[in-house]
């Protein structure tokens, strides 16, 4: 066979080879995270339990991150509501604004704006503290006394996760419809009374559930892509600042995605 | 002959293509204290990993105290991990928590102890490391290189272990408080009766520390012989390595 013949096949071969590297490389992967939540998952609602870590854990995603939900759900609900009003007049159906503010904010960006935020403040964060507990030998320390890395470190956080984000969607919620009021009241020229009557009549029981639901699986996303590239973290400054990366674009990513998903699901089942 | 306390017997560890350990076979008796030397690179920290249970090996056994724990997992290899302590070479004290914390984690956590007892324990098992109650609360950051390694030797010691690992002990400290830190750890390890593992490529301390010493080169045991003999091992390797010299059989990791 002729050089110039091996030469074509290389290049035809190579991609081939790429994008089968490529496949494996990433179902080794969601192999490698599903064994992982499975592992947190166990850990997180079998005996034991570490409740100190767990009051710890949801004292730093939750109560530290009340600022940053609260400024975000302000400005989301102000924007939203103006947005509308822009919409709507074009139609004249400016009165409507309540209703898709608040509809708006407790079905979709309460919750994922809220996940997106704490994607960024929480799963980085935690990603770095395991990232450097790893290269320093404190999770190896944390076995040789026998405790368990994943009830001790990762459960906790789990658990502050699904249980923390919860809380913070009901506080974005009212300050999103807040900030969208505000707006309305004091640039739009809305009657407060009516605006705040608008929306209560028009939210639903099912709207904030849908919200919360959603919230339970972003809080358990958050924490545990945070947990998964902390604890793969290789070593070095690099290893770490490249686990932090990962966990905040992987929790964003997955945060979207599941997004869609419970929203069909909700559309599915009536809710 | 007694029953050694840790036998590993044809370990070996692989990381893909490259084989790290290859056929590692070393006991330690009760009460006694083996240095392990060798150069970067030549399997120390894998082997103590493996002998801890932190990696599996691909090969070979682990024997503690009679008991093959090579794969065992759980609570099997809790009951082993709670007869013995560990010094890491980096201190790795969690820095979440106080020096007095750190030194009763185990205490706390895995024997459930009251905190009020535990942190009287601790403080005492501070002063045994020369460290006063006035650190007791202070965080890992909050105190030096040296006094780092205190609270890690106090930590390894706190619940009087049967055999206690020793990763580098004196890496980082100037050659003061690394005597230092030798002196505590033979003090200590003589008090408790415990048999003791180090690691190092630190002459000094190998020959401060040791009941016996052994040579780990290109993941095998070159070498081995009381400490008293490690200038005149015979072994060519062993020579240039006590020696510090560039020239050997050995290639410098450079």
């Amino acid at each position: 066979m002729s050089n110039a013949s091996t030469t074509k096949r290389k290049s035809f071969v190579n991609p081939l080879q790429w994008l089968g590297r490529a496949t494996l490389g990433m179902l080794s992967e969601v192999g490698k995270l599903s064994v992982f939540t499975s592992q947190v998952c166990l850990a997180s609602f079998t005996p034991r339990w570490y409740l100190s870590q767990i009051f710890r854990q949801m004292i730093a995603i939750g109560f530290y991150s009340l600022p940053v939900v609260g400024l975000s759900a302000i400005f989301i609900g102000a924007a939203l509501a103006l947005n509308i009003y822009t919409g709507g007049s074009r139609y004249g159906a400016e009165q409507f604004v309540p209703n898709i503010v608040v509809l708006g904010i407790t079905r979709e960006l309460g919750v994922t704006i809220t996940g997106l935020m704490l994607a960024g403040r929480v799963s980085a964060g935690i990603a770095a503290e395991i990232g450097a507990m790893r290269v320093t030998e404190q999770i190896d320390a944390l076995k040789t006394l026998s405790a368990n890395p994943y009830r001790y470190l990762y459960g906790p956080r789990f658990l502050a996760g699904i249980i923390t984000l919860p809380l913070l969607v009901i506080i974005a919620d009212v300050i999103g419809v807040m900030g969208g009021w505000a707006v309305s009241v004091f640039g739009l020229g809305f009657d407060s009374t009516t605006y705040l009557r608008n929306t209560l009549d028009f939210v639903t029981r099912n709207d904030v559930i849908v919200g919360l639901i959603k919230a339970v699986f972003f809080g358990g996303i958050i924490a545990l892509m945070g947990c998964y590239h902390g604890d793969k973290s290789s070593a070095g400054a690099t290893g770490v600042g490249r686990a932090a990366t990962f966990a905040m674009v992987g929790a964003a990513v997955l945060i979207l995605a599941f997004n869609y998903i419970l929203s069909s699901l909700f559309v599915e089942f009536g809710l | 002959m007694t029953q050694p306390i840790l036998d590993l017997r044809g370990v070996h560890k692989s990381f893909g293509p490259k084989d790290v350990l290859k056929g590692v076979d070393i006991d330690v008796a009760p009460g006694k204290s083996l240095v392990i030397l060798g150069g970067s690179g030549s399997g120390k920290s894998v082997m103590l990993k493996n002998a801890l249970g932190l990696m599996t090996p691909n090969k070979g056994q682990v024997i503690f105290d009679g008991q093959d724990v090579t794969h065992d997992q759980g609570k099997t290899r809790e009951a082993m991990r709670a007869r013995i302590g560990m010094l890491f070479q980096s201190g790795a004290l969690f820095d979440s928590l106080t020096v007095w914390e750190n030194v009763a984690f185990r205490l706390l956590n895995a024997d459930r102890m009251s905190r009020k007892d535990a942190k009287e324990q601790a403080i005492a098992t501070l002063k045994q490391v020369r460290l006063g109650s006035d650190v007791a609360d202070l965080t890992p950051a909050e105190i030096s290189g040296g006094m780092q390694k205190r609270v890690g030797l106090a930590r390894a010691i706190v619940s009087k272990p049967d055999l206690i690992f020793f990763d580098e002990p004196t890496t980082g400290l100037d050659p003061i408080t690394a005597d230092a830190i030798n002196d505590l750890i033979v003090e200590q390890t003589k008090a408790l009766g415990a048999a003791a593992v180090s690691i190092t490529h630190d002459m000094a301390s190998a020959r401060k520390i040791a009941d016996e010493i052994a040579f780990l080169f290109e993941g095998k045991i070159l070498w081995r012989g009381p400490a008293s003999t490690v200038d005149n091992s015979g072994n060519e390797f062993v020579d240039q390595f006590v020696h510090g010299r560039a020239h050997g059989p050995i290639q410098p990791a450079i």
